[in-house]
C-alpha cells in the first residue's frame, strides 16, 4: 500500500481519512479495503523513511489532524515506481510442484490433480464474475481490475489444458 | 395390486445421450472425434463443454443438434429417441425444439434484424402476426430495441450474436445449443452474451454450450471437460465463501 498512498499524495497534501476515501473511490469495493489503522501505520512508516512530511492541524472542537505531503525523496520514489516495469507474474508453482512430483510419489494421479485444480479455478472465475456483477458497472478501474484477474485465471486454465495434453 | 405405470410425465432428462461415437474420414485419414460419450442434461440445466482445440466439442454439439449423424450411440430428447430421425424430421426438430447459435452468427445478410428473427417462426408454420409478436418479445428480452430495421452487417459483433440468439429462441426451443458463441466477440460483446445467457438460464432455458472461454464456462452450473473425444471431467460448480474470499484476494492490490 506504500506506493499507492505516495501516488495519491503526488496529487496534493491530504490526511489519512481522505487517502482512504481516495482509494475506495478509485478501486470500488472489488477488493478488501485497507482499514484506516493500516493507513495510519503505513503513513507513519513513510514519514519515518523521509518520503512524506506530516504537519498537525489544530481543529478547535475536534482532535488535531495530520496532513501529509510528499517530500522530494517521496516524489522520486513515485517517479521510480512509474519508471520500472512491474514484476512478471509467477506461474502457480505450488500446483506445478504437485504435478511434477505426483508420479514419483505414487500418491496422487496427475489427471485427478489437473481436474481438481480446474474445478478450483472455475469456481474462482465464477466468484470473480459475481464480484464484477456486484461492482458498480461504471467504475472502469474496478471492472478492469477484475477483468485482469479473470484473464490471469484464463491463462492458468489454458496452461492446465497444455499440461493435460502433454501428460495424458 | 400390480399395475405397470404407463410411460407418461416428463422424462427425467431433457437430453439423454449414451455411447455416442463419430469418426470423420477425409482422404483415407480417419479421425475419431467423439469416442463414446454418455451425457444426461436435466431440464433447466446450463452445461458448458470446454476442452482443447480438436477435442471434438463441435462434433459433439453437431451430433446433439442433428447436424451430423453418429456412427453409433443413442440420443433422446425428452425421452424420445431422435438419433434415427430422417433429415426432414431433424429439420423440424431444430425449428421447434432445438435452437442453435454459432461463432459466426450465420445471419442472413440481406434481411433486416426483424426478418432474421421472424424467419424461423414463419418456417415453423406460425402466422405472420404470431411471428411478429414473438419477434417483438425477443427483441425486448435481448435488448435489441431500435435495431429492428438494421441489416446485420451494420451491427457490432455482440449485437449480431444477440440477433442470432433471438432467432434461435424465437420458437421457444426446449434446448439451446451454442458453439463458441463469444468466439469472435471482443470483451464487451463477450460480457453481453454471458449476461444474456445467464438471464435466459435464470428464466429456465436449458443450455448446452461449447467454449474456450472460462468466463463463459463459469456462467454455467456444470462444466464438462472434453479431451480427445471423451468426457474427462464433469463438475457442478459450487462457488463457496472460500472461493469468494480467494477471488477477493486475487484482486487485492499490494504494493
Ligand atoms: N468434417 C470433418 N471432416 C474431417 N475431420 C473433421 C471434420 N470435422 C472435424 N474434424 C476433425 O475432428 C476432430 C475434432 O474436431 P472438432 O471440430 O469437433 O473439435 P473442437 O473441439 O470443436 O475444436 P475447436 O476447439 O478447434 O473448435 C479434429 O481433429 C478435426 O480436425
Ligand atoms: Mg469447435
Amino acid at each position: 500500500m506504500r506506493l499507492p498512498l505516495l501516488a495519491l499524495l503526488a496529487a496534493g497534501p491530504a490526511h489519512g481519512y481522505e487517502l482512504k476515501q481516495g482509494l475506495e473511490k478509485l478501486f470500488g469495493a472489488a477488493y478488501p479495503q485497507p482499514n484506516i489503522g493500516q493507513i495510519y501505520v503505513t503513513l507513519g512508516r513513510l514519514e519515518k523513511a523521509g518520503l512524506i512530511a506530516g504537519q498537525d492541524i489544530v481543529q478547535p472542537d475536534r482532535p488535531n489532524k495530520r496532513i501529509y505531503e510528499l517530500t522530494e525523496a517521496g516524489r522520486e520514489s513515485v517517479d521510480a515506481w512509474f519508471e520500472e516495469p512491474s514484476p512478471t507474474p509467477r506461474v502457480r508453482d505450488d500446483f506445478f510442484m504437485k504435478l511434477a512430483l505426483a508420479p514419483r510419489t505414487g500418491r496422487a494421479d496427475q489427471v485427478t490433480l489437473i481436474n481438481k485444480q480446474r474445478r478450483h479455478y472455475l469456481n474462482l472465475m465464477r466468484a470473480l464474475s459475481k464480484l464484477a456483477a456486484g461492482e458498480d458497472q461504471d467504475n472502469r478501474i474496478a471492472q478492469l481490475l477484475i477483468e485482469g484477474a479473470s484473464l490471469h485465471l484464463q491463462a492458468d486454465l489454458d496452461w492446465l489444458e497444455r499440461c493435460q495434453e502433454e501428460l495424458e | 395390486m400390480t399395475r405397470t405405470e404407463p410411460a407418461t410425465g416428463p422424462a427425467p432428462h431433457l437430453l439423454s445421450v449414451t455411447g455416442l461415437t463419430k469418426t470423420h474420414s477425409t482422404d483415407g485419414a480417419r479421425v475419431r472425434a467423439v469416442r463414446g460419450v454418455d451425457l444426461n442434461v436435466a431440464r433447466g440445466e446450463f452445461v458448458a463443454v470446454t476442452g482443447t482445440s480438436g477435442a471434438g466439442k463441435s462434433t459433439l454439439l453437431h451430433l446433439l443438434g442433428g447436424l451430423e449423424r453418429p456412427d453409433s450411440g443413442r440420443i433422446a430428447l425428452d425421452g424420445r429417441r431422435v438419433d434415427d430421425l430422417s433429415e426432414a424430421r431433424w429439420a423440424v426438430l431444430r425449428r421447434r425444439r432445438i435452437g442453435i447459435v454459432f461463432q459466426f452468427f450465420n445471419l442472413v445478410s440481406t434481411l433486416t434484424v426483424a426478418d432474421n428473427i421472424e424467419l424461423p417462426a414463419l418456417l415453423a408454420g406460425r402466422t405472420p402476426r404470431q411471428a411478429r409478436a414473438s419477434r417483438e418479445e425477443f427483441v425486448g428480452r435481448l435488448g435489441l430495441g431500435g435495431k429492428e430495421n438494421s441489416l446485420p452487417g451494420d451491427l457490432a459483433g455482440g449485437e449480431q450474436q444477440r440477433v442470432a440468439l433471438a432467432r434461435a429462441l424465437v420458437n421457444e426451443p426446449d434446448l439451446l445449443l451454442a458453439d463458441e458463441p463469444t468466439g469472435s466477440l471482443d470483451g464487451k460483446g463477450t460480457r453481453e452474451v454471458i449476461r444474456l445467457l445467464t438471464e435466459l438460464h435464470q428464466q429456465g432455458q436449458t443450455i448446452v454450450l461449447v467454449t474456450h472461454d472460462a468466463r463463459v464456462a463459469s456462467a454455467a452450473d456444470r462444466v464438462i471437460s472434453f479431451y480427445d473425444g471423451r468426457i474427462t471431467d464433469d463438475t457442478t460448480l459450487d462457488t463457496t465463501d472460500q472461493h469468494r474470499a480467494a477471488a477477493a484476494d486475487i484482486v487485492k492490490l499490494t504494493g
